[in-house]
């Protein structure tokens, strides 16, 4: 299988605060790929640089065979790379269905775009119900839903996630890896970036541990888990 | 009573105008959090372009309602370039500067455009042709003229039109998501330096049509009007909560209406000591009265509320 991401010798800085230092990382097409790390190791970072939020220092991204570094952060949506940010990111002051449809944007006009928002529903029923609410209104759970379901509505090729589980309680933390798991299933691509790095271990193939801004150890995810530095460092 | 009802209509008919103009200044703010201070000289511009065409074609014998509209057509088109331009080369350069420096940009590109409108249509006024028949309605002892009648309908029909666009098409979703994160927004595909152009593309051809009503309302122009129209709408905007669409509606008409019932009545409240020329004491005074108790405008929210 090729590379569907392959990135190397990734840097990103703010000022004069390096986040990331040549970070090499690689996500084939049809896996599941976790990024697990402490807080403040440049997970995000990574992340906001793949998605074209942050400009890398140095380094190249390869996405699908294109060099991604000419292209701005709208354009890469397009191309299937989608980003379910941290902290959610939901536009709090338009409705539930305002957001879904703004996950569609760049097909706008393309047909099957209600198909597409009735599977999302079908998906979430608690979205549905609240499909007029504006975004804000909803619970921290629901609103994680909304981001997940705002980012298939792109029809995603490689669907990068945020620390989805972050602030839900353990019951909804449950509920949304389960939707994550069955986006998988359906063959998309997941790049998924969890403080929880045992759940993450639990539904990926493959990992790479962070460490103040350098990967620091790769391997396959069930090896991770019996990995004795892992389990003292990140499965307590 | 008379009187009342009067100046109230001479009120909604100013207010349509600053509702138009606040309009722009609350769009620009609800997605760059800039106060565009040369929105005031844009519609100046429009009002300058169109007098001269309106000059110019019923010179050659064209009939005043198609010289009025190629005349609007005119304004807009030269307004919806000139905000473009004004975005490109003044304020995208300095999006990531602190809020300062485009503030202080905004008031130099006034002066800019002032002058330069100087230069082209010199110091004095122009004057809007008698070629409006002077029709008016009056109904129980109240004057309605044919350019108020226009001015209030076609405010009224554009406001709906603009609601339209932000709240049930592709665009004012994207206007709107860029308002509230822009980072996000990208993220779905969203063109933000595209959204930001539109932005002041649409607040600019509002200006251009209110830029027009103010000439055909008061008969003159002249290079010096855009700066009380501006701060008249910047009011207005403040007065509604900046950023906030209905907020602008809301404050320019209630800022005409008060401005015209002060000039109305001033002189019977004060003995005469004030005159009518007072009027604009009074809606600054409304402003601050409003702002005192409602910090953030009469519609803004307590976070600050956004397109
Ligand atoms: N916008 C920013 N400006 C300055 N420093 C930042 C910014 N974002 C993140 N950082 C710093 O970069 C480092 C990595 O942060 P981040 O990528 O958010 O880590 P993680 O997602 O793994 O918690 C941290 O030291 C953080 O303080
Ligand atoms: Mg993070």
């Amino acid at each position: 299988m090729t590379a569907l991401l392959q990135v190397e010798g990734l840097s990103v800085h703010y000022g004069g605060i390096e986040a990331v230092t040549g970070l090499d990382l690689e996500v084939r097409q049809g896996e599941r790929v976790t990024l697990i790390g402490a807080n403040g190791a440049g997970k995000s970072s990574t992340l906001k640089a793949l998605a074209g939020l942050v400009v890398p220092s140095a380094g190249s991204i390869r996405y699908d065979g294109v060099d991604l570094r000419t292209v701005p952060a709208w354009q890469r949506v397009g191309r299937g790379l989608s980003l379910v940010p941290e902290g959610r990111g939901v536009f709090s002051r338009l409705s539930v269905e305002e957001n879904l449809l703004m996950g569609a944007y760049h097909r706008n006009g393309a047909t099957g775009l209600y198909e597409e928002l009735e599977r999302v529903y079908g998906l979430f029923t608690r979205l549905h119900e609240r499909r007029h609410q504006a975004a804000g209104t909803l619970s921290g759970g629901e609103q994680q839903m909304l981001a997940i379901g705002r980012a298939l509505m792109a029809a995603p090729r490689l669907l990068m996630l945020d620390e989805p589980s972050m602030g839900l309680a353990p019951l909804m933390v449950e509920r949304i890896f389960e939707v994550i798991r069955n986006i998988a299933e359906a063959g998309v691509t997941l790049l998924l970036v969890e403080q929880n790095a045992r759940l993450a271990l639990e539904i990926c193939d493959r990992a790479y541990v962070m460490e103040s801004g350098r990967i620091v150890l790769t391997d396959s995810a069930a090896r991770c888990l019996d990995n004795p530095l892992v389990r003292s460092a990140y499965l307590g | 009573m008379d009187t009342f009802l009067q100046q109230l209509i001479n009120g909604i008919t100013l207010g349509s105008i600053y509702a138009l103009v606040a309009l722009g200044y609350t769009m620009v703010y609800g997605i760059l959090e800039l106060i565009n201070f040369a929105h005031g000289e844009v519609l100046m511009v429009g009002a300058l372009v169109a007098l001269t065409v309106i000059q110019g074609l019923t010179g050659w014998g064209w009939p005043a309602p198609l010289a009025v509209l190629v005349a609007v057509l005119a304004a807009m088109v030269v307004c919806m370039t000139l905000g473009l331009a004004i975005e490109r080369v003044a304020y995208r350069p300095l999006r990531r500067a602190p809020k300062l420096a485009p503030l202080i940009t905004a008031i130099g590109l006034s002066i800019v455009l002032q002058q330069v409108a100087a230069l082209i249509w010199g110091r004095g006024y122009l004057s809007f042709p008698a070629v409006l028949p002077p029709v008016s309605v009056v109904w129980g002892g109240v004057i309605i003229t044919a350019i108020q009648g226009a001015i209030i309908v076609l405010a009224a029909l554009i406001m709906a039109g603009l609601l339209v666009l932000v709240q049930k098409t592709a665009l004012g979703r994207a206007m709107r998501a860029t308002a509230q994160n822009p980072a996000v927004a990208q993220l779905m595909g969203v063109n933000t330096d595209r959204i930001i152009a539109w932005t002041f593309v649409i607040g600019s051809g509002l200006a251009a049509v209110a830029g027009v009503m103010v000439a055909a309302y008061y008969g003159v122009g002249n290079y010096t009007m855009g700066f009380m129209l501006g701060l008249k709408a910047f009011t207005a905007a403040v007065l509604g909560g900046i950023g906030n669409l209905a907020g602008a509606m809301l404050g320019g008409l209630l800022l005409g209406v008060v401005e015209a019932l002060g000039a109305g009545y001033i002189g019977d409240l004060t003995g005469d000591f004030f005159g009518s020329n007072y009027k604009d004491v009074f809606a600054f005074m409304v402003l601050i009265g409003v702002l005192v108790f409602h910090p953030n405008g009469l519609l803004g929210s307590r976070a600050r509320e956004k397109v």
